[in-house]
Order: C-alpha cells, then sequence, then structure tokens
C-alpha cells in the first residue's frame, strides 16, 4: 500500500510574528520557515505505518512556489521515499488543494492520505475534510490513534472531539487528519539527510493535472488583535465602584 | 616593605586569634567546606613555592581557625538605621520580614546562607548612592544583590550584612535601533532584555540558563561567559560604558554610548568582573548584534575526546563566521538529563554515545548556511569524526536541543549534593582531568563533565547523594593543583565569590593580587563591599 502525505511550508510556529506595515498579510521575509507542526506529526504516521510493515512506500506532496523544496527535503529527510512538488504561486486557499490533491491521488493510487488538521498560518481546518469530499473517501479527523488492519482493510481512528474520544472504523481508502496526540515526530539524522540527497522530487504544475486554481476569497486586511491594557490596583471599595460606575459604565 | 606589612598583619591575626576565643564568633554556616583548614594547609605548600612571605600569614590564619570570622570593625545594625532607610526609601522598600529574607540569604545552590537582617530595594542610583553613603559612614558591611543566581556564593551575605538589591531598578533607559546601543538599569532581567531587543530585530551578545532570573547587572559585575561567547566574545567587548556606586556613595557616571573613547584609563573595565567588591552597577550601556534570521543546531554524537577537539578545529575553518556556540556534554552529563527531566528525549537514542557535542550556526541566509552546515556534518561524518547526528528542522526540535544542554545545572542539582567546579583549560588537556577524578573518585560519586568546549571552559562538577568530607578530601585542592599544573583559570566565568575567595593564587601570581588589593583599598577603605569574598580573606586590614 502507498500512503500519501500532504505537507506545507510556514511561518516556524516558535516566531514571533509581525504583521506587514501595508496590513496586506503577516511579514515572511527574513522569518524562518519550516514544516508545519501537524503535518510533521503526519509524515511521522505515515513513517511508523511503513516501518510496521503494513505500507510500502510514502510519498510527501507540497504545493506552492519554488522554496516550498526545502520543506519536501525535510520530509525525505525525516524518511519519505519520494516528493511531489506541485509549483504554484503562494497562498493557495484549501479548496485549491483539495482539488490537486485529487488529481494526483488519481494518478498516484494511495491506500491512505494522511494530513495534518490544520495549518498553523491559516488555521483553516478544511483541506482534510473538502478532498474527502471530493474524492468519495471516508474521513477520520482529528486522529489521536490509527490502528490499520490489512486484512479487513480498515483503520480504526480514535479522534479527540469536544466530548472527549470518539472512535471510528473506516474503510480503505480513507483520509486521515492528524492531531497534536498523535505522535511525537522524529528528528531528521544526518545519514537521512544525506540519503534525502538522492531521492527524486517530481514537479508538476496545476495546468498538467488539469486544475483551475482560483480563489473566491479576497484577504482585505490582516491586523494584529488589540493590546491587552494593563489591569490597574485599586485601595478600595469605593475605588472599585467608582471605577465601574463612570469608566467601564457596567453599573 | 612588604616583610613589615607581612609582620604587621602577623601581628593582627594574632591578635584576632587571642579575640577570637574572648568574644562571641558568629558562626558562618559553610554546609560543605568544613576543612577549608586542611586546603589552607596544602596552599601554603604552593604558596612557600612560589616564595611568598604572605605564606606566614596563612599558616597563623589556618592553624587558628577553621572558619570565616566576622570582621568586628564592622558595626551591627541598630534601630535608627532602620528608621534612616524607611526615611530614605519609604517602608516598601525596606524589608525585614523573615521569609522574604530567608529566600534572598540563601544562594541558588542552597549551598551558602546568610543571616542577613535587613533588604533595601533602592528604586534610583540617588538611592543606591545614598545607601552606600551611609553604610560607609556607619561602617555596615553591604552586599549587592541582583537576581541571586551566582555560583560560588558571592550574592549573599556571610554574616548579618545589609543586602542592596537591584531589582527594583528594571527600566530600559534608550535603545538606538541604528547602533544597537542599549542603555538600562542593572535590575533588568537578562530574558525580558532578550525580549525587547527581539521586537526590535536584535539579539543580546550573552545568553545563559539563568536567563530567566539573573539581571544585567549582575551578569556585567561577574563578567558572565555563557553560551554566545564563542561568537561575540565577553562583556568586556561588548559594555560600552556603566555607570557604578563607589562605597563612599560617590556616582562613577562612566556610561558612554560610543565604540571608541580613548581619553583616559578605562575604569570600566575594573568593575566588570569585580562581583560587586569595588562598587555596585547601577546603569549598564551595552553594544547588542543584530538578530540574524537563520539559526540551525546540530546534535552530534563522538566516540572519543579527540574527535571532539577535531571537530572544533574544523568547525572553527569550515563554519568559520557563522559558528555561534559549541557546547559538549558526556555520557553522565546526558543520563542526568534524560533521568531527572520528563518531557527530554535523546536525539541520538540509538545508542547510548561517549560525547555530545551541540554546534549552532548563525547568518543571514537560510540556505547558504544550511548547506555549510550539512556539508560540514557530512564531511565530519565520512571522516569519522562524528558517529551519528540530527539536523534541527524548526525552532521547537533546536529549543528542545538547548534544554538537554541548558538543563544539565538544574538536573545536576535536582540530583542531590553536587559540587561544582568552573576552569578554564588547554583544549587537548580538558577531558583528562575528568577521567583523572573518575579514577580518583571511584564508586564515591559521579562526575560529570560539559561546558563550552568553543571556550576551553569546563564544567566539572561531582554528583553524590549527600556532601561528604571524604568526597571534598578527593577533590580539593587536587583539582585546583592540577589546573594551576596546567596554567589555566580555577574560575573560567563563575568568579570567586565565597567559595574561591582564598584559591586565587592558583591562577594569578602574588604581586597581581597585592596590586588587586590595593585598589580594593583605594576604593573602598572601610571593606564594606561584599566583604569576605574575592580576595584572600588574609589580605583585609
Amino acid at each position: 500500500m502507498k500512503i500519501m502525505v500532504a505537507v506545507k511550508r510556514v511561518v516556524d510556529y516558535a516566531v514571533k510574528i509581525r504583521i506587514k506595515p501595508d496590513k496586506s498579510g503577516v511579514e515572511t521575509q527574513n522569518v524562518k520557515m519550516s514544516m508545519n507542526p501537524f503535518c510533521e506529526i503526519a509524515l511521522e504516521e505515515a513513517l511508523k505505518i511503513k516501518e510496521s510493515g503494513l505500507a510500502k512506500e510514502v510519498v510527501a506532496v507540497t504545493m506552492g512556489p519554488s522554496n516550498c523544496v526545502d520543506t519536501l527535503r525535510t520530509g525525505l529527510a525525516m524518511g519519505a521515499d519520494r516528493g511531489i512538488h506541485v509549483e504554484a504561486a503562494r497562498d493557495l486557499v484549501p479548496l485549491s488543494v483539495a482539488k490537486v490533491l485529487k488529481k494526483l491521488v488519481e494518478v498516484e493510487n494511495p491506500g491512505l492520505l494522511i494530513l495534518g488538521k490544520q495549518a498553523i498560518d491559516d488555521d483553516c481546518n478544511q483541506t482534510g475534510q473538502m478532498i474527502a469530499a471530493l474524492l468519495g473517501w471516508p474521513q477520520g479527523t482529528f486522529a489521536s490513534k490509527v490502528v490499520l488492519d490489512k486484512e479487513k482493510q480498515v483503520a480504526t481512528v480514535d479522534r479527540e472531539v469536544d466530548g472527549g474520544l470518539e472512535t471510528l472504523c473506516l474503510d480503505l481508502p480513507a483520509v486521515i487528519t492528524t492531531d497534536l496526540r498523535l505522535n511525537q515526530p522524529r528528528y531528521a539524522t544526518l545519514p537521512n539527510i544525506m540519503k534525502a540527497k538522492s531521492k527524486p522530487i517530481k514537479k508538476y504544475t496545476p495546468e498538467e493535472l488539469n486544475v483551475k486554481i482560483k480563489s473566491d476569497l479576497e484577504v482585505v486586511q490582516v491586523t494584529e488583535p488589540p493590546k491587552r491594557k494593563a489591569g490597574v490596583i485599586l485601595s478600595s471599595v469605593d475605588e472599585l465602584i467608582d471605577k465601574l460606575k463612570n469608566e467601564a459604565h457596567v453599573i | 616593605m612588604e616583610k613589615w606589612r607581612a609582620t604587621s598583619n602577623l601581628r593582627r591575626s594574632l591578635k584576632s586569634i587571642l579575640n577570637r576565643q574572648l568574644s562571641s564568633v558568629s558562626e558562618f554556616r559553610y554546609l560543605n567546606e568544613k576543612r577549608s583548614c586542611q586546603s589552607s594547609f596544602n596552599l601554603i605548600r604552593d604558596c612557600k613555592s612560589l616564595g611568598q612571605v604572605n605564606a606566614i600569614q596563612h599558616r597563623c590564619f589556618s592553624s587558628a581557625s577553621t572558619l570565616v570570622q566576622r570582621n568586628p570593625s564592622f558595626s551591627t545594625l541598630n534601630s535608627d538605621d532602620i528608621s534612616y532607610f524607611k526615611g530614605l526609601l519609604g517602608e516598601k522598600s525596606v524589608i525585614q520580614d523573615e521569609d522574604r529574607l530567608e529566600t534572598v540569604n540563601t544562594d541558588w545552590m542552597h549551598k551558602y546562607k546568610g543571616s542577613s537582617k535587613l533588604l533595601l530595594l533602592p528604586r534610583s542610583t540617588e538611592e543606591v548612592a545614598q545607601i552606600l553613603r551611609y553604610c560607609n559612614s556607619r561602617c555596615l558591611a553591604v552586599v549587592p544583590q541582583g537576581g541571586n543566581t551566582g555560583l560560588v556564593g558571592g550574592s549573599v551575605p556571610v554574616f548579618d550584612e545589609v543586602i542592596v538589591n537591584v531589582s527594583s531598578m528594571k527600566n530600559i533607559i534608550s535603545f538606538d535601533k541604528v547602533s544597537g546601543i542599549l542603555v538600562c538599569e542593572a535590575g533588568c532581567i537578562l530574558e525580558n532584555l532578550i525580549s525587547f531587543l527581539d521586537n526590535q530585530g536584535f539579539i543580546m551578545p550573552l545568553d545563559l540558563g539563568a536567563k530567566g532570573s539573573c539581571q544585567i547587572g549582575g551578569n556585567v559585575s561577574t563578567n558572565a561567559g555563557g553560551l554566545r561567547l564563542v561568537r561575540y566574545g565577553s562583556l568586556h567587548e561588548n559594555v560600552l560604558g556603566l555607570e557604578a556606586v563607589l562605597a563612599n556613595g560617590d556616582v562613577l557616571d562612566m556610561l558612554g554610548t560610543l565604540r571608541k573613547d580613548n581619553t583616559g584609563y578605562d575604569l570600566k573595565h575594573l568593575f566588570i568582573g569585580s562581583e560587586g567588591s569595588l562598587g555596585i552597577v547601577t546603569k549598564v550601556s551595552i553594544l547588542t548584534p543584530p538578530k540574524l534570521s537563520s539559526v540551525n543546531i546540530a546534535f552530534l554524537a563522538c566516540n572519543d575526546y579527540s574527535s571532539c577537539q577535531k571537530l572544533l578545529m574544523e568547525a572553527k575553518r569550515k563554519l568559520g563566521e557563522i559558528l555561534s556556540a559549541f557546547e559538549f556534554l558526556d555520557t553522565e552529563a546526558m543520563n542526568l538529563v534524560l533521568h531527572q527531566f520528563d518531557g527530554v528525549r535523546n536525539p541520538l537514542p540509538a545508542s547510548m554515545h561517549n560525547f555530545y557535542i551541540l554546534i549552532e550556526t548563525t547568518g543571514s541566509d537560510e540556505s547558504y548556511n544550511r548547506e555549510k552546515l550539512e556539508a560540514f556534518l557530512l564531511s565530519s561524518m565520512e571522516d569519522g569524526l562524528i558517529s551519528d547526528g540530527v539536523l534541527a528542522q524548526d525552532i521547537n526540535q533546536a529549543s528542545s536541543f538547548w534544554r538537554i544542554r541548558e538543563g544539565v545545572p538544574e538536573a545536576l542539582m535536582k540530583a542531590g549534593a553536587v559540587y561544582k567546579y568552573d576552569l578554564s583549560l588547554p583544549v587537548e588537556k580538558m577531558y583528562d582531568l575528568v577521567d583523572d577524578m573518575r579514577i580518583r573518585l571511584g564508586d564515591l560519586a559521579k562526575v560529570v563533565g560539559y561546558g563550552h568546549l568553543g571556550d576551553g571552559n569546563l564544567h566539572l562538577n561531582v554528583s553524590a547523594p549527600e556532601y561528604d568530607d571524604k568526597i571534598l578530601e578527593q577533590i580539593e585542592p587536587y583539582v585546583y593543583e592540577w589546573t594551576s599544573k596546567h596554567r589555566g583559570s580555577i574560575s573560567a566565568e563563575h568568579g570567586l565569590g565565597l567559595m574561591k575567595a582564598n584559591k586565587i593564587y592558583y591562577s594569578k601570581s602574588a604581586e597581581t593580587v597585592q596590586t588587586m588589593a590595593s585598589i580594593k583599598k583605594l576604593l573602598d577603605p572601610n571593606g564594606i563591599l561584599n566583604p569576605y569574598k574575592v580576595l584572600p580573606h588574609s589580605l583585609n586590614s
């Protein structure tokens, strides 16, 4: 069985982000970029499944401008066998990503498609669900545990939902999106980094896949949330009542 | 002239011996150095070999007392003093509460505990000046204190000295975005300065594990080293100016913000590293390097110490200008960290390696620097210098590598009693000392070696479940003698404080130390600033 993992290049999670002066978006020049943490977890899960003998190959996929290849290299250094890079302009919306993925799935025929539950730059949490709908495949989202059964060709997924944990049984092929507690991603060791240099990366363009990239959304403005004002320490109940009445206007 | 001084000191020491039996001596609780007597005897042997007249003093001193004595020329606090301070600083800044005093009287390692009855929290240089002027006139001993994270007992009182803590002086005065020059008060916590500079696109030239609590005034007063010294140099290079208050209350305004200023003697260097014994630093002006976007970090394993050395040489040559940190830890250190902390995992779990090296590079071009680092690592691997390694893929992984290296001191604290030594040694010889100590101590204790290999700085730590004199005997003075024999420093970055106050002769000549004592006498005639520390006790009047 082949597993396909979609990974995204985002601003590193530990960076203190700044808004561009023209409020059109987040500053990404000269800022550390890395693989989306949830995508790392997705790739780690795929590698674990391959190591347990239930899959033969792990293919990492990414979409975007040419610097996205760095993320693919990280994926290959972690242990993926092949990479696919779909060249496209920046800032693809989830629906476009899902449409491209659908075409790639038709080409590659994986038994399992694993993605991170959301990207930390847009927090959309839509791609996994959309691709499952486009393909007509079952989906197990927010997975915190995945167990594959090869004979019965099903995946048992524990999902983290608001009420607790929900366990689903999905017929393969299926789409799984990963949540934080699924696993701890491995480090890229030097021998693997060396091997990654010779692993193949195939390039596609959306035209080759017959997908029209268009966005129905336009980002109008990006602003910082209002800064929290410092608290004030009051010295008496009278002062408190005075402030509530005259400043906060709540009584 | 010297002989006369020696004999008069001798007379004075004899007098103090007699007085000791008559007056009540407040004992300083010196938890693990009850046998300082023994080490002083060995010191005599060394001093004799250096041809020292001072040896006579040492013999009398050590044979008469085994503990530090409170200097009788210092006054004791009375209620007038308290009222004066309350009038000067306000009630809130004069602390006599037992619980708060308990914390400030004890050092970070819980090894030294003083019995001060008064904590003062001045909010401005003027308040510090008035405090010192008053204390000098009353001959009240003072301990300057900041974050209290020192490791040699230099930041806590020995007896009942008044603690002057500058934590309330935490304003950032100015920052010049073009030159990167930061001017701030001494009580600013290092981590806060790092965050402030981060927003401006700059970083502090020093970084240490204690950054969450240590203050810049203390860092400057102790010439703190840290993890980035190999790249940005020491504080002597980065501090452009400072403002300090002398013992008599005079304020020395040397707060320049100029890169170049050759007008007269550069006195600020005296204060940097003087550990609060020449004056209290109240403001600092420091040159901060720009924050470069590309930081990469690798965690590597080596089989033996000579590979670590060769790796350092290669790193300096091949990584050159982008190398920003080169740290090492041995298996013992790694085991300790993994054992004491949950949530920390070994990046190289395949097998336990003998040595772990952490290399960090900082540069401006991400892809260029990454390629450079990868090329260096792969070639080192092919040459057999590294047996395994991982490269951090994001900042989270990078922090986890640093957590391991920065967590060693904390892990040692949690493991029980620890004897800490901070030595500068020639890089080829550094680990020989650790091996020697392992043989000497055998089963008595665990010997852990780690440190800033890039600067030739070894942190030798001996860990045992409890403090035990048998262990101390095997360590001291052997470690100091070994270091002295190889012309190393017995305190690379931690300073002398109280722990090594009498050990300076292992690394400095007698004439040098005598000149230091003269300078101390000049700037602090009554000896009220941080007494009993830094310089040998026998040199105090």
